[in-house]
């Protein structure tokens, strides 16, 4: 059996030596690959710009005012504009990877070690996406309040201090092994369900693994504007 | 093979983390500024423009609306006041015309009295002349009649 599971490849990598690093080369390839879909069909839809919008520019003006919705509800109207192209960078990312990853059939590629999928199932993406986004509030809270951003940390009283020091830790924590986790999770069992049944049950299964992709990509953006909104706030 | 590579084996594994990392989002980063030039700047400007164009076509229709009632309210009060003018003036002409036709009954009967009074008089006049006349006549003839008898004694 043990052998089986590993036929999925769990933790398996291509690597790419580059000098002295190493690359998980599999994680980039599919996100070069998706990430031009997504310029493509950006390019293509912002082409013609006119006032009537018709087809493609339709739908991503219905995009542009989603995110926008997401930035403004959560970061606040003064300083959402700011902010605005990063948190539907993050979204965008988050949904195309998890959304290519379970929907393009990648196991047809053969590589000579690992496999393709959603790039969020690397671990290392989701911690740079984390990362980013506490680098984001920091700047966002110290550009907007200067070093009144750390009144922050003592707000209703000081004891708040230790638990609003931990936060920054367990914020890009949990950010990062939420997204990693539900979306490697998916793949294994969608991998699992395909190894054993591999007719009509997993696809199901692949259907609650597009929703919770979705999902996931719109709880990373949320929470990301959440915080950046957080730094931003004024408290008197 | 899954549980020696599962955590942290020195080749592999889930939680292997590298310079695939900082790669990542140094690309993040890069796509942000690509799609806020591609995309969100582009878009938001599109949307925002017809934002702004429609907002101003409410502004713009509320100010005519408002405009419209006004000249409304204000054809309306003058109808009102034209309304009670042309009152005014047909009551005053009624008023006008009963005068004159009063004036001008008062007037004919005023005459018709006087002419009547006038006939009346001359009536009386004649009739006192004619009533002198017969006792004058009455009496010549009287005095006529003693005459002759008195002569023919």
């Amino acid at each position: 059996m043990l052998t089986n599971f590993a036929a999925l490849e769990v933790g398996q990598h291509l690597y790419w030596q580059i000098g002295n690093i190493r690359l998980h080369g599999q994680v980039f390839l599919t996100s070069w690959i998706l990430l031009g879909a997504l310029l493509v069909f950006i390019s293509l839809g912002t082409k013609k710009m006119e006032n009537d919008p018709k087809g493609l520019q339709n739908l991503l003006e219905f995009l542009w005012d989603y995110i926008r919705d997401l930035a403004r509800t959560q970061i606040g109207e003064k300083v959402y504009r700011d902010w605005m192209p990063f948190i539907g960078t993050l979204f965008l990312f988050v949904f195309v990877s998890n959304w290519g990853g379970a929907l393009i059939p990648w196991r047809l590629i053969k590589l000579p070690s690992g496999e393709l999928g959603a790039p969020t199932a690397d671990i290392n993406t989701t911690i740079a996406l984390a990362l980013l986004v506490s680098l984001s509030y920091f700047y966002a809270g110290l550009s907007n309040k200067g070093w009144r951003y750390f009144e922050y940390y003592v707000h209703p009283t000081p004891i708040m201090l230790p638990f609003k020091i931990l936060e920054d830790f367990t914020k890009p924590l949990s950010l990062s092994f939420r997204l990693f986790g539900n979306i490697l999770a998916d793949e294994l069992v969608v991998g699992v369900l395909v190894f054993l049944v591999p007719l009509i049950l997993p696809i199901p299964v692949m259907f609650l693994g597009l929703f919770t992709s979705a999902i996931q990509a719109l709880i990373f953006a949320t929470l990301a504007a959440y915080y950046i909104g957080e730094a931003v706030e004024e408290h008197h | 093979m899954l549980a020696f590579n599962f955590f942290g084996a020195t080749e592999g594994g889930l939680f292997d983390i590298n310079a695939t990392l900082p790669l990542m989002a140094i690309q993040v980063v890069a796509l942000t500024y690509i799609l806020n030039s591609l995309f969100f700047k582009p878009v938001g400007n599109v949307v925002e423009k017809r934002e702004k164009f429609v907002s101003n076509n409410i502004i713009e229709a509320k100010n005519k609306l408002s405009e419209v009632k006004k000249l409304e309210a204000d054809l309306l009060t003058q109808l009102q006041s034209a309304r009670t003018e042309a009152q005014r003036i047909v009551s005053e002409a009624e008023n006008e015309s009963d005068k004159l036709y009063k004036e001008a009954l008062e007037l004919a009967n005023n005459e018709a009295n006087a002419s009547k009074e006038k006939a009346r008089l001359e009536i009386e006049n004649q009739t006192s002349a004619a009533r002198d006349q017969l006792s004058k006549q009455a009496d010549d003839l009287s005095k006529l009649i003693v005459n002759r008898l008195i002569l023919e004694k």
